[in-house]
């Protein structure tokens, strides 16, 4: 007697961010939290600004100490306090120390079952005031798939999932792919994979994801959903000492092998975001 | 049970009798505290003479514990439950835990009520209380948020476990028999709505406990004594998607050629060690 139902299919997203700020948009994303997402965006950021590029990352995280604690940065002033009319946008701009620019959501972002549209219309504001400031704007979303990561997501034109080769992380990452696909008709999404053991694994992994795609998503599908493997980032001691000292990888150890994959990420991310987006 | 401070405030004031800015008991009017206590058999008080510090905390004590409790049912009442609400709710959006709240309501109670009486009602009340206190974890908390709706907050509760754990509630209420008059036992059921919190994210009261009563109004109006549980989303994978997700850490990684048995467990060991964002 008892049913399991399901909820309410009216909260399919639709992008609505002007195309020429869009393109310049990345959403970060994970299924699963503690997988290293805030890292991998702020070491990217680091690492598209020493390639030149104007780099803004907006942690759309309602986990704010994440951000904050990756690059010892501590932000008074949040969207949150820019949408309540508390502070001016340009005071919530902050300079990381990687060279690029970091903006709080702030606790503005909590659960909408559904999402209020002036929320929603103060965030795409806020973003087309933003963006074209920027070269790439790296969109920090929270982890899983609520109402606040799906918008965020929709704002922008390429999706980087962070993914670690922990199972649970993997069945949510694929829950991830499965409801972009589903939700927001995308056609591809770029994959890197943290904390490999073993180059190659990362691949293998983005493959594997693939093939459980074909066969039981995209079979049916009109529009068949490609993973992009954009990189693996190994499992490297450097990594967690940076984090403790709370410094980019650029700054604590430039060297390492996390670092060199996070630049070779970086270059394949401007190749094929920008160049290709501009 | 509640705050320790106020419990130094005033021993601290008691104690320093020469003070100015002293409580004297006798400035206090506490015959209303009193009244509510005494008809309150759990809480006996003791003398003021001998300790006024002591008598002061046993009737703070006694206010706060009346003031969570719901005095028919012995359950938690409607603000201590919001209380336990927040905090799982914070607790979530950092945990990322699976929480699943339930939202239940007796069937046709008023008629019970029209037909029995208030006080077989009461009756009611307080058997399926104890009921629905027997069918969940010491960990859970069940609440009356009023009327004949009760609440339940089940932390760390996977979402394959709540249907079991509902089901099992609803059963267990259907099979109860209450004994309302010593000629007449009656059986009543239960509806339930459950939701869970969204996983990460920082939900609210207001949101979560509106998408719980959805549920229940779904389970009442598909004809009550029924369970209905918001499916949790980010858990639409099937078996046979985990299983072929995972074929390669058991049965070797064609892509890397080797068997992969031995160095993917140790990624994923590596993977929980390197945790940090």
């Amino acid at each position: 007697m008892s049913e399991v139902s399901n909820p309410p299919q009216d909260a399919v997203v639709e992008p609505t961010l002007a195309l020429k700020s869009r393109s310049k948009v990345i959403a970060v994303t994970s299924g699963k939290g503690g997988v290293g997402k805030t890292f991998v965006s702020a070491n990217l950021a680091s690492a598209l600004a020493k390639r030149g590029l104007r780099v803004l990352v907006l942690d759309a995280d309602l986990g704010l100490a994440n951000l904050d604690v990756v690059l010892n940065l501590y932000p008074k002033i949040t969207l949150h306090d820019v949408f309540t009319g508390k502070s001016k946008l340009e005071d919530a701009i902050y300079k990381a120390p990687g060279g690029f620019s970091v903006l709080l959501a702030g606790s503005g972002m909590v659960e909408y079952s559904r999402l209020a549209p002036e929320v929603r219309d103060d965030f795409l504001r806020i973003m087309e005031t933003l963006v074209p400031n920027y070269d790439i704007v790296l969109l920090d979303t929270g982890a899983g798939i609520s109402d606040v990561v799906l918008f965020a997501v929709s704002m922008a034109s390429e999706v980087l999932l962070v993914a670690t080769p922990e199972p649970t992380a993997l069945t949510d990452a694929y829950a991830t792919i499965k409801v972009l696909g589903a939700q927001q008709k995308r056609q591809s999404i770029r994959v890197v994979i943290n904390q490999v053991a073993r180059t190659g694994d990362g691949t293998a992994i983005t493959t594997q994801l693939q093939q459980v795609l074909d066969r039981f998503v995209n079979k049916d599908s009109e529009h068949p959903l490609k993973l992009i493997h954009m990189g693996d980032i190994p499992a490297d001691p450097a990594v967690r000492q940076a984090i403790m000292k709370r410094q980019l990888l650029a700054q604590s150890d430039p060297g390492c092998a996390a670092a060199l994959a996070i630049t070779q990420l970086a270059s394949k991310v401007e190749s094929a975001v920008i160049k290709h987006g501009a | 049970m509640f705050p320790p401070r106020l419990f130094q405030l005033i021993s601290y004031s008691v104690a320093s009798a020469t003070d100015s800015s002293v409580i004297r008991l006798s400035d206090l009017r506490l015959d209303d505290a009193r009244a509510l206590l005494e008809h309150d058999p759990s809480s006996e008080l003791p003398s003021p003479e001998a300790s006024p510090a002591v008598y002061m905390q046993t009737i703070l004590d006694a206010l706060c514990e009346l003031s969570l409790r719901d005095p028919l049912t012995g359950l938690s009442n409607r603000r201590h439950f919001n209380h336990l609400l927040n905090r799982e709710i914070e607790s979530v959006a950092r945990s990322g835990e699976s929480v699943l709240l339930l939202i239940m309501d007796i069937d046709h109670f008023k008629k019970v009520n029209d037909t029995y009486g208030h006080h077989a009602g009461d009756l009611v009340l307080q058997a399926v209380s104890k009921c629905l206190e027997a069918c969940v974890r010491p960990m859970d908390t069940v609440s009356r948020f009023g009327g004949e709706e009760f609440a339940a907050i089940l932390p760390n509760c996977p979402s394959s476990f709540g249907p079991v754990v509902a089901e099992r509630i609803r059963e267990a209420v259907a099979a109860l028999a209450i004994t309302v008059s010593p000629s007449e036992t009656i059986q009543v059921t239960i509806s339930i709505g459950g939701a869970y919190a969204p996983e990460w994210v920082r939900s609210t009261i207001e949101l979560w406990t509106e998408r719980a009563d959805e549920q229940l109004y779904r389970a009442k109006s598909a004809g009550r004594n029924r369970v209905f549980i918001e499916e949790q989303r980010g858990v639409a994978v099937s078996a046979d998607e985990k299983g072929m997700l995972f074929g390669h850490l058991l049965f070797g990684d064609p892509a890397s050629g080797g068997v992969a048995g031995d160095a993917s467990s140790s990624a994923v060991a590596d993977s929980e060690m390197n945790r940090a964002n």
